[in-house]
């Protein structure tokens, strides 16, 4: 079976000055239905490893694919178009559009990958029915708690039914108890079969996953 | 399709017509009033223009329209070989019925001689005895007038009354001032018969002249009766006559004067009819157009300013939407595309409030002058092109800094 993510010596260094190598030399394979999470301290490279992985940026040298196919061989427009269909982003910040209704939020995740409009309505409502949101479709985010606008920040990321979910420090912003919650749904959706790869320095986040990859100073290793 | 395949799944994003239409209309309705103000830039200029195109052309027309009036209805006759010394001892072919002659014309309102009188140089005063302390002569010039020249030339009096054509044939010491001559000889009422004297003959003074349309030569002259100065100053003939036809009538009775009045050798006399007007019109078209096309122009050029203004801060500000929509998967023509589709429609809706606001103003300024507003449809139909090209060319550059961020940067600057 082609794995999710396939890093092979990937490099990602920063043109200086100085330069610096904020990936080096990882080697990585995650597969279908992985749940694994990214711990490491700040500035080890937690961030830049999630954006090449999530096709946000290139490796500088060394060869990644993603669902079997070299992000290295890729346009820019391709590299956009191959994010918005494989690849759902979960981010710490939440990055919902504030006057747009949590609907249409989600709505905006399927907007560029060609599915058609009334699909796209039917989609993203489905999606924030999976993330227990279903009564609260018209409401913007600024009638939402922290936890309700994180859920539907991964409604969003999961309405065009990405190979992989990516999601940095999706905690951050949140307490302990809506962390639980939130970390509770990954868990259901880990068990619908989604892939899951979460970079967090929490370790109430880093128990649910089934793997831990460490990175420091640029290096990854598997925690065991 | 361009787009490279690998593996039958990596293709290209794309964002449909319609759904850009509804991000950008999202995006500026997020802030409403921000919006407003500066769509209100454009709707500025957009209808200085359009109201100072419309206004242009209505003044334009209302200004030709006097032209027309005065013009389309004047006709002149004189003597050929006259116009030197004004009468002298040459031979005049304009009949003493002139005036009689041209009235039976079909088209023909009124008309009059008028010739300038040879006083001999006398001078003309208001009082019989001579003041040596304050000026009381003056040289003052004498026309004689058959009666329907006063109509034929618009004339209006201040007091008094024309003479007529009893007056005429009578060939009664009468005479009518024009203002300046009456202001001269301070004279302002005429109920008391007020004479004058020029040189030794004395003249009762029936009217004041207030204005006339044509022949302003009568505004500082004394006007008597053509058989009036046949008596007292020997004149031998007329030597212009002045018609006012009907509108329209003015070249057809040109054409037929010269032969009524002198029907043995019509060459004779050179019939002044005045030139059409449509050069005049254009003139006072575009001196106008120029300066207010101009003033336009930099009104339009300031509401362009204002929205690659706000534009650019809206980009500043949408730094982590912009982030989040490359992520999802917009390319970067797709982010180019959203913040020209914005400020584009910023500058439509500027476009087509402003050529509103602009035929509205034509219209209520054309009311309180009662002019007829007249407007080139094409102006207000092209004002919102005008204003969407003006917005799109003003989102350029916001939009193609937008465009130009990294999606990473562009998420870690935004929350």
């Amino acid at each position: 079976m082609t794995p999710v993510v396939e890093l092979d010596g990937v490099r990602r260094t920063y043109r200086g000055p100085p330069p610096v190598e904020a990936v080096r030399d990882a080697t990585l394979r995650v597969d279908e239905g992985d749940y694994v999470a990214v711990v490491g301290p700040s500035g080890s490279g937690k961030s830049t490893l999630l954006s090449v992985i999530g096709c946000l940026d290139r490796p500088t040298s060394g060869r990644y694919r993603l669902t079997g196919i070299d992000v290295g061989d890729l346009s820019d427009g391709e590299l956009a178009a191959l994010r918005g269909r494989r690849v759902g982003f979960v981010f710490q910040a939440f990055h919902l559009l504030q006057h747009r209704s949590a609907l249409e939020n989600v709505e905006v995740g399927l907007l560029y990958n060609r599915t058609p409009r009334k699909r796209r309505r039917w989609m993203a409502r489905e999606a924030l029915e999976r993330v227990g949101l279903g009564h609260r479709l018209e409401f913007p985010p600024r009638h939402l708690s922290g936890g309700e606008q994180q859920r539907v920040a991964i409604a969003r990321a999961i309405a065009p039914r990405p190979s992989l979910l990516l999601c940095d420090e999706p905690t951050g912003n949140l307490d302990s108890k809506t962390s639980e919650a939130i970390l509770g749904l990954f868990d259901e959706l880990q068990a619908d079969g989604l892939t899951l790869m979460v970079v967090t320095h929490d370790p109430q986040v880093s128990r649910h996953a089934h793997r831990v990859v460490e990175i420091v100073d640029g290096i990854v290793s598997e925690a065991s | 399709m361009r787009s490279r395949r690998r593996d039958g799944s990596v293709g290209r994003s794309r964002l449909w017509l319609r759904d850009l239409v509804s991000e950008a209309t999202a995006g500026l309705l997020a802030r409403p009033s921000r919006t407003a103000l500066t769509v209100l830039g454009t709707v500025l200029g957009i209808s200085a223009l359009v109201a100072t195109l419309g206004l242009a052309r209505t003044a334009g027309s209302q200004i030709v329209g006097q032209f027309d009036a005065l013009q389309a209805t004047s006709v002149t006759v004189e003597n050929r070989t006259e116009g030197f010394f004004g009468s002298g001892p040459q031979i005049s072919r304009i009949p003493w019925d002139a005036e009689a002659r041209l009235v039976r014309l079909n088209g023909v309102v009124a008309a009059g001689t008028i010739t300038r009188v040879d006083t001999g140089g006398e001078l003309v005063r208001s009082v019989p005895i001579n003041d040596p302390l304050g000026q009381s002569e003056f040289a003052v010039d004498v026309y004689a007038a058959s009666p329907g020249l006063f109509d034929a030339i618009g004339a209006t009096l201040t007091t008094g009354r024309f003479f007529d054509d009893g007056h005429d044939t009578r060939r009664d010491p009468v005479a009518v001032l024009g203002p300046g001559a009456a202001r001269r000889l301070n004279i302002t009422r005429v109920d008391q018969q007020p004479a004058i004297f020029v040189g030794d003959t004395t003249l009762v003074v029936v009217g004041i002249i207030d204005d006339v349309r044509r022949e302003p030569v009568l505004l500082d002259a004394v006007v008597i009766p053509e058989g009036t100065a046949r008596r007292l100053f020997g004149l031998t003939a007329p030597a212009k006559v002045a018609i006012r036809t009907e509108l329209g009538a003015a070249r057809l009775i040109g054409g037929q004067a010269a032969v009524a009045l002198a029907p043995n050798e019509p060459a004779e006399l050179r019939v002044v009819v005045p030139p059409e007007p449509r050069a005049v019109q254009e003139a006072v078209e575009s001196d106008v157009n120029t300066l207010f096309l101009v003033l336009g122009a930099v009104a339009l050029l300031v509401g362009a300013i204002g929205i690659a203004n706000v534009t650019l801060v809206s980009v500043l500000e949408r730094v982590g939407e912009i982030g989040l929509r490359r992520a999802v998967g917009a390319a970067r023509r797709h982010i180019a595309a959203q913040f020209l589709a914005e400020s584009a429609a910023m500058g439509l809706i500027g476009g087509i409030v402003g050529a509103s606001l602009g035929v509205l103003v034509v219209v209520a300024v054309s009311a309180t002058q009662q002019w007829t507003p007249v407007l080139d449809l094409r102006v207000p139909l092209a004002a919102p092109l005008v204003g969407a090209v003006i917005g799109l060319v003003a989102g350029l550059y916001p939009s193609w800094r937008a465009a130009s961020l990294e999606p990473v940067d562009a998420l870690r600057g935004g929350a």
